[in-house]
């Protein structure tokens, strides 16, 4: 019961997520999917935010589950303050790379895997949130090139070399984002069972 | 190694005495503080005020030539010129303004005819436009040369694609809408609707189609019905790659000379440019939205973690202020040495705010006011700050070093990101230092000042506010109050953090702070400022106009001067015709020509024009506005003509260039001065043009006779008239949007209503849920509901059990007729039964009539009248009452009337226990008996008692139960002190004298005071003064001592020693002796647990002696009221306000602890030597026992602190819910409340849950609550035991 509504959670914070950060690469028209603005968001690529937020409440759970299993509880920074700051850095680093020009390609990814990593020691710092990181940051850029490469969508960037400088270290700090957001909340669940069969 | 530390003494010694600063001069550093902010933040004055409305710049069109593109070299005065002006513009935009009307009018004229014909002219003035070319030496130019060419419209605009050009010049004009196709136009039956077919239903703020091709706001253009000036105004638009002054100076004056303008006095001497700030888009808008709202909820779970402060709100407002004024401070320093920001403030604003964070801020609170209380305040902040100084440095540091790294990436807006985020880093931590730490010192000083005030008088400080009376039923409350002075209240402040269901908190939330209201106040005030401040037309315009002299808007916010009529100096300078004069324009400035040189002169001397726009514009509005319905029109010119292109939206252009995907943001166009047209037709060619449908479909213009009327009449009133007409949208878009706008409030209003009605406080919810039990602690109503707990009831007493003992395994509890009853605390099976040995040889039949009789007014009680009751009550709480239990008939035959006399006669007397004992050896034989009753009384209305709201009746009605029970009982192991600290109550003190406790205590059989279980063994002290020690499981007298002669109040059993407390203040050291040779001692229990000695086990063959080994005959002067012993050390506690520390070894005394002002009601000692005790002054000490010393003490209640408890973080105290409390684990507090038991969240004092030991009607105190080690809970409630056992999910919170 938890576990869905933890699921259902993350997959809304997962959409709105997706959802905003296309309108901020969209202004920058580099998007994931054809312009169009708002209007074709529905439309055309619709099923972008729903993939995102399945994604982040797949990411979001396994996170705890995996520090359970590892049998080291995160303790590192657990509070919601602390997950806010890492949210609105991890929007900072998606702003970055949508709005700041950089002279190349190799110094864009240098610098957004610098502020992933920056990302991962201030709010993670756990092995285990490395590897996952690492992993969903594979597996996702995999995957997108493999649909870009079956014609499913394709990129309206000018570049697609400048697409993939950025999409890893992007997916990597999303899902250190995400699993934070997850831990946080299964933390958290514990106080909601407490309440929950307070006021039932 | 040794140089960090020396590095982190250095810098803790500095935040020591940098502590000591902040806190002992508050004022002149907060002060200081704001001079720095101010001094900082002064270069943002410098800065452009955000906006996103069009900015003006206006060159003589004279010599105008387009700026170059660099920014170094520039003619002119540098500081004037903006610096977007840089470079050429988009465009040039040349207006021809048309003016044209239809003279002399006939009377039988459709309305129609008021622009039907003026448009017909616009084809073939366009095309007199298209085909003017200039010839001169170089050659010819013709208008296609030097336009703006456009390209295809945005797909989007398909609908458009008609009236709009094309792949050609972009020129504008009315024709468009027949595409430029005069034949279109005449065959057209109805012009409105083809002018108006694409206007937006709705209300819109940007430029319509119509505005577009008429270039003039739709109200100005005079293409209406109702047009009483019958002068119709269009512009033809021309949009102009480049400026070429030849051409456009020859295109000029060939239109002024096809279309001669006579009046016309427009000054054609600027060039404006308009500059275009970035539109918000909502695509960009969201993202920033969204940043902003991850801010607050930041913002919001960082200063809710601020705690234990006086002022959570005024700290919270601190440290945002703190990080705010870091950032401002950030910007103004970078702008002072140089930097000007480029990128946009408020998008990475947040970014930085997340940055630099407000962690220290929290940190440095956190360490604050967990220092200790009752230091001084300045060493509070000098020592909160020191020991957190090495953790904000390495922060500091840390934090430094990432944004350096950061600087090192190469990239401009990284880099400038950088250098914001230090500077703000380093000018935070400077506020932190200084105004953050002050502020907090200041709110420490109050918070001690506020604990200062609560030492008041107990009057004084009376719950007043908070409503109480929920129903008839408590409605003896008031009546309660002045017999109760010590009163244990408990601060509202802690009701906040109650665990309430979150829909009624942010409810409650919202009531309570007027949420609403106050949002939609605010929202709405912002929404003027902002229309006000971005309105073109605006405040904006008008400071910026008060501001420079030179501003071109300057114009447009001054207001006409009225000038006298006869003067008319129209200052008019066509310096653009001076160059290439004539004929016709010489021709209609003939008489202006004069005066018009004489501007010229002194315009080149002082070049000041705005002083002139006065003096043009005040004589000329009049004659402009007036209409003159009379048959010869004339067609005027005026100063609200000149720029006529004002009057439009500022998202005209904009939107007008978007349509070929040009955008103007951070770009800008040139708006040349208009030229003016003006058309006069005669009424054969508006009766030629006429389209044959609208002489049947219009009427006439005017009906003559009103026309005339009007025209004759009112000649003075046409321009307010006019004026009204302009303004008739504004009204109605304000009265709608007023009208809105309440019909929203009163909307929030009923959902208000609805939802929390204002009584909320008292008896807004359910009432049916609070019939089940009253939660004491709840004052919103709202009852929790019964949970999966099931407590197990033990039941076989008789009588209210007194004292309860426990180990691990066994329990063991005595009621007040002396059975003692021995339980597994496991299961909760009765395992022996230890009876009185006098019980079953006692004739008197006392005991058995008790036993028939006990049931009896229980029932009775419990249903008596509410009102009744309280009269009882209040006739119990003045003792000299003659009829004491008449509504008990079948007791008067048990009561002496001595005792009545008795009762009269002693209560006056001083109340100490002392007197009771002097009252021992008088003798009294229905003693017993009376005290029964009053048991039975006193447990009734308690129990009755159960509808008093919490906390302060609850504790209030618990106290009197105990007062009444401590006249026979004594005292036991846990909560009994509850009880004696009421002996302080002054109106209850005649009960307890009255009653002869232990008068027959040497013949009949004494009650059990005290009661102590360690392995196999019971002690059991009574009131006679005997010690017994029992076998719990079997049930045998193993040895016993009759030394004493006073009841033994309080026991201890540690080991092999016991320890007794008498009531006379004496002290016994017994030793347990076993008398065997074999191994005696086998351990039972885990050996694993060191900390808690374990239990031996004695087994029952051995030979149990008790002897007395030492007697300290007057440890106290007062009897004894606590006694506890941990770690060797034994701790009592009297009621002549001091405690004694005993080795327990050798007896000896080895502290006398004085520094309490009452009598002591609890006393905690731990392993650890932690020694606390809770005083009926309401104070807490905490002691060292190792020295002797008091660590702290605090005033946490204004009443006694009837018992106490020590967890390794806190010490904590009877809230007042009930009168007992435990405490499990580290962050779980027990409490006792009316028939329920509750869990706490010790850390945040949030309730976590209820649990309901019986059943409502039969709801009692529990009256103790003792804590067994697997989590387990006994509580007392009557005569009944419980075991409680925490649930898993509670004990998941460790």
């Amino acid at each position: 019961m938890n576990l869905v509504i933890r699921g259902i959670v993350l997959f809304f914070i997962g959409v709105l997520l997706a959802l905003v950060l296309n309108l901020l690469q969209i202004q920058r028209n580099v998007t994931l999917f054809p312009p169009d603005v708002i209007t074709s968001i529905f439309s055309s690529a619709w099923w972008v935010p729903p993939c995102c937020g399945t994604a982040s409440a797949v990411i979001g759970l396994l996170y705890p589950c995996m520090d359970r299993h590892l049998g080291e509880p995160h303790k590192f920074k657990r509070e919601w303050s602390s997950v806010m700051r890492c949210v609105a850095v991890f929007v900072g680093i998606n702003h970055a790379s949508a709005k700041v020009d950089f002279a190349n390609n190799i110094q864009l990814s240098l610098t957004l895997a610098a502020l992933s990593i920056g990302l991962w020691w201030t709010f993670d710092r756990s092995r285990s949130g490395f590897g996952l990181g690492i992993g969903i940051a594979f597996l996702a850029t995999l995957v997108s090139q493999l649909l870009v490469y079956n014609g499913v969508y394709q990129y309206t960037s000018p570049d697609f070399l400048y697409v993939r400088s950025w999409l890893p270290c992007i997916f990597f700090a999303g899902g250190i984002t995400v699993g934070n957001i997850g831990r946080q909340l299964a933390m958290y669940e514990c106080k909601v069972i407490a309440e929950k069969s307070h006021q039932d | 190694m040794t140089l960090t530390e020396k590095l982190r003494e250095k810098i803790s010694r500095a935040f020591y005495n940098h502590g000591l600063l902040c806190a002992s001069y508050p004022i002149p550093i907060i002060l200081f503080t704001g001079l720095c902010i101010l001094a900082c933040c002064y270069p943002l004055l410098k800065l452009p005020l955000p906006g996103t409305g069009p900015v003006e710049y206006s060159t003589p069109v004279k010599d105008y030539s387009p700026p170059s593109s660099e920014p170094g070299h520039q003619q002119g005065d540098p500081s004037e010129r903006p610096d977007w002006y840089l470079g050429a513009p988009v465009a040039y935009i040349q207006q021809i303004l048309v003016k044209a009307t239809v003279s002399p009018w006939h009377k039988n004229f459709l309305a129609v005819d008021v622009f039907r014909s003026p448009l017909s002219r616009v084809f073939q003035l366009v095309e007199e436009i298209r085909n003017h070319a200039l010839r001169d030496s170089s050659g010819i130019r013709s208008l296609e040369e030097v336009c703006l060419q456009v390209t295809d419209l945005l797909p989007s605009l398909k609908k458009l694609r008609d009236l709009l050009p094309e792949h050609g010049c972009l020129l504008l004009s009315p024709g468009n809408f027949w595409q430029n196709d005069r034949e279109r136009f005449n065959s057209d039956p109805d012009i409105i609707k083809t002018i108006h077919q694409h206007e937006p239903k709705t209300l819109q703020t940007s430029a319509t189609l119509k505005d577009l091709l008429f270039g003039v706001p739709g109200k100005y253009s005079g293409v209406n019905l109702y047009n009483r000036k019958r002068v119709v105004s269009y512009t033809v638009t021309l949009a102009l790659q480049r400026y070429d002054s030849r051409f456009l100076t020859s295109l000029r004056s060939r239109l002024k000379l096809l279309h001669p303008s006579p009046n016309c006095t427009l000054r054609e001497e600027h060039v404006v440019h308009v500059h275009f700030k970035e539109e918000i888009g909502i695509a960009e808008l969201i993202p920033l939205v969204t940043t902003y709202i991850i801010l607050f909820a930041y913002i919001y779970f960082s200063t809710r973690k601020i705690d234990m402060v006086k002022s959570k709100w005024g700290l919270a407002l601190a440290a945002v202020v703190t990080v705010l004024s870091s950032l401002l401070m950030s910007v103004g320093l970078c702008t002072l040495f140089g930097l000007t920001p480029t990128l946009n403030g408020g998008e990475i604003f947040p970014y930085l705010v997340v940055v630099i964070g407000l962690e220290n801020v929290l940190v440095l609170t956190k360490s604050v006011v967990s220092t200790p209380v009752d230091l001084e305040v300045k060493l509070r902040i000098a020592q909160g700050l020191s020991s957190e100084s090495w953790s904000i440095m390495k922060n500091m540091a840390t934090e430094l070093g990432i944004i350096l790294i950061g600087y090192f990436t190469l990239v401009p807006a990284i880099q400038e990101f950088c250098l914001f985020a230090v500077v703000g880093l380093v000018s935070d931590f400077f506020l932190q230092m200084f105004f953050f730490t002050t502020v907090l010192s200041i709110d420490i000083r109050r918070m001690e000042l506020a604990d200062l005030n609560k030492r008041l008088p107990a009057e004084a400080c009376m719950p007043s506010a908070k409503p109480v009376s929920r129903s008839q039923t408590y409605e003896r409350q008031p009546a309660m109050r002045p017999a109760t002075p010590h009163t244990i209240t408990l601060q509202p402040s802690s009701f906040r953090n109650l665990r309430l269901p979150k829909r009624l908190r942010v409810i409650y939330f919202f009531a309570r702070t007027r949420l609403a209201q106050r949002l939609i106040m605010a929202g709405t005030v912002i929404w003027i400022g902002i229309l006000v401040y971005t309105d073109p037309a605006g405040l904006r315009t008008y400071l910026t106009s008060q501001v420079t002299e030179q501003s071109p808007l300057g114009e447009a916010g001054l207001p006409p001067m009225p000038v006298p009529g006869g003067v008319l100096p129209a200052g008019d300078a066509k310096l653009a015709l001076s160059v290439f004069p004539s004929e016709p324009v010489q021709l209609s400035e003939n008489q202006t020509q004069q005066q018009r040189e004489q501007k010229e002169g002194l315009e080149s001397r002082n070049g000041l024009e705005a002083n002139q726009q006065p003096w043009a514009q005040g004589p000329e509005s009049p004659s402009n506005g007036q209409p003159e319905p009379g048959t010869k029109a004339e067609v005027t010119w005026g100063g609200e003509d000149e720029e006529i292109w004002r009057k439009l939206s500022f998202r005209h252009w904009p939107s007008l260039f978007s349509y070929y995907n040009i955008t103007l943001a951070k770009r800008y166009i040139s708006i040349l001065p208009a030229i003016p047209v003006t058309l006069y037709l005669n009424p054969r060619e508006a009766l030629e043009v006429r389209h044959p449908q609208e002489a049947n479909r219009y009427h006439s213009f005017f009906p003559s006779s009103l026309g005339k009327l009007e025209a004759v009449d009112r000649p003075g009133e046409a321009l307010p008239k006019l004026q009204g007409h302009r303004d008739v949208t504004l009204y109605k878009v304000a009265a709608l949007g007023l009208a809105s706008g309440i019909l929203l409030v009163l909307l929030l209003f009923c959902l208000y209503r609805v939802f929390c009605p204002k009584n909320y406080g008292q008896n807004g919810l359910s009432h049916s849920r609070r019939k089940r039990g009253d939660l004491p602690c709840d004052d919103y109503g709202y009852s929790p509901p019964e949970t999966e707990i099931v407590p197990l009831v033990l039941r076989g007493h008789l009588m209210d059990i007194e004292c309860l003992a426990s180990d691990r395994m066994l329990l063991v509890s005595c009621c007040l007729v002396g059975q003692i009853r021995v339980w597994d605390a496991q299961t909760g099976d009765c395992l022996t039964v230890i009876p009185k040995q006098g019980l079953r040889r006692d004739s008197s039949g006392i005991f058995d009539y008790q036993e028939s009789w006990d049931q009896s007014p229980d029932p009775k009680n419990g249903l008596e009248d509410p009102f009744d009751n309280s009269h009882q009550l209040k006739r119990m709480l003045s003792p000299p009452q003659p009829p004491l239990f008449c509504d008990q008939p079948d007791l008067t035959s048990l009561i002496d009337t001595n005792f009545l006399e008795q009762a009269t006669v002693v209560a006056p007397e001083p109340r100490h226990r002392t007197v009771c004992s002097r009252h021992k050896d008088t003798g009294y034989n229905f003693g017993r008996l009376v005290e029964k009753v009053y048991e039975e009384q006193s447990a009734s209305n308690c129990m009755n008692f159960a509808g008093f709201p919490a906390p302060h009746g609850q504790a209030a009605s618990c106290a009197r139960t105990g007062s009444a029970r401590a006249l026979s009982c004594g005292t036991g192991e846990g909560g009994c002190s509850a009880r004696r600290k009421s002996l302080g109550d002054e109106p209850l003190a005649g009960f307890e004298k009255s009653s002869p406790v232990s008068a027959w205590a040497g013949d009949l059989e004494s009650s059990v005071w005290s009661l102590d279980l360690r392995g196999n063994l019971i002690v059991a002290g009574r009131s006679n003064g005997k010690l017994e020690v029992w076998d719990a499981i079997e049930g045998t007298l193993r040895c016993s001592d009759e030394e004493g002669q006073s009841g033994i109040t309080a026991l201890v059993f540690l080991n092999n020693r016991i320890v007794a407390a008498r009531l006379n203040g004496s002290l016994d050291f017994f030793s347990l002796e076993t008398h065997s040779s074999y191994n005696h001692l086998q351990f039972r229990g885990t050996p694993s647990r060191s900390s808690i000695p374990s239990s031996p086990m004695y087994s029952s063959n051995d030979l149990i002696m008790c002897q007395l080994t030492h007697t300290v005959p007057c440890a106290h002067q007062k009897p004894i009221t606590a006694l506890k012993a941990a770690a060797g050390r034994l701790v009592t506690g009297s009621q002549d306000h001091t405690l004694k520390v005993y080795r327990l070894e050798d007896s000896c005394c080895l502290f006398t602890l004085q520094g309490h002002s009452g009598a002591i009601t609890a006393v905690y000692i731990d392993q650890t030597m932690g020694l606390a005790s809770g005083g009926q002054d309401g104070a807490i000490c905490l002691w060292d026992v190792l020295t002797g010393s008091r660590v702290s003490h605090m005033y946490a209640h204004r009443g006694d602190a009837p018992s106490l408890t020590l967890s390794p973080l806190f010490p904590a105290q009877d809230l007042g819910c009930g009168a007992s409390l435990g405490v499990i684990s580290d962050n779980l507090l027990v409490t006792g409340g009316q028939g329920c038991v509750s869990f706490w969240d010790i850390g945040y004092g949030d309730l976590l849950q209820t649990v309901y030991l019986g059943k409502s009607n039969e709801s009692q105190p529990a009256r103790q609550i003792l804590v067994l080690e697997n989590a387990a809970i006994v509580c007392n409630f009557g005569s009944e035991l419980s075991l409680v056992y925490v649930p898993s999910v509670l004990e998941k919170l460790d």
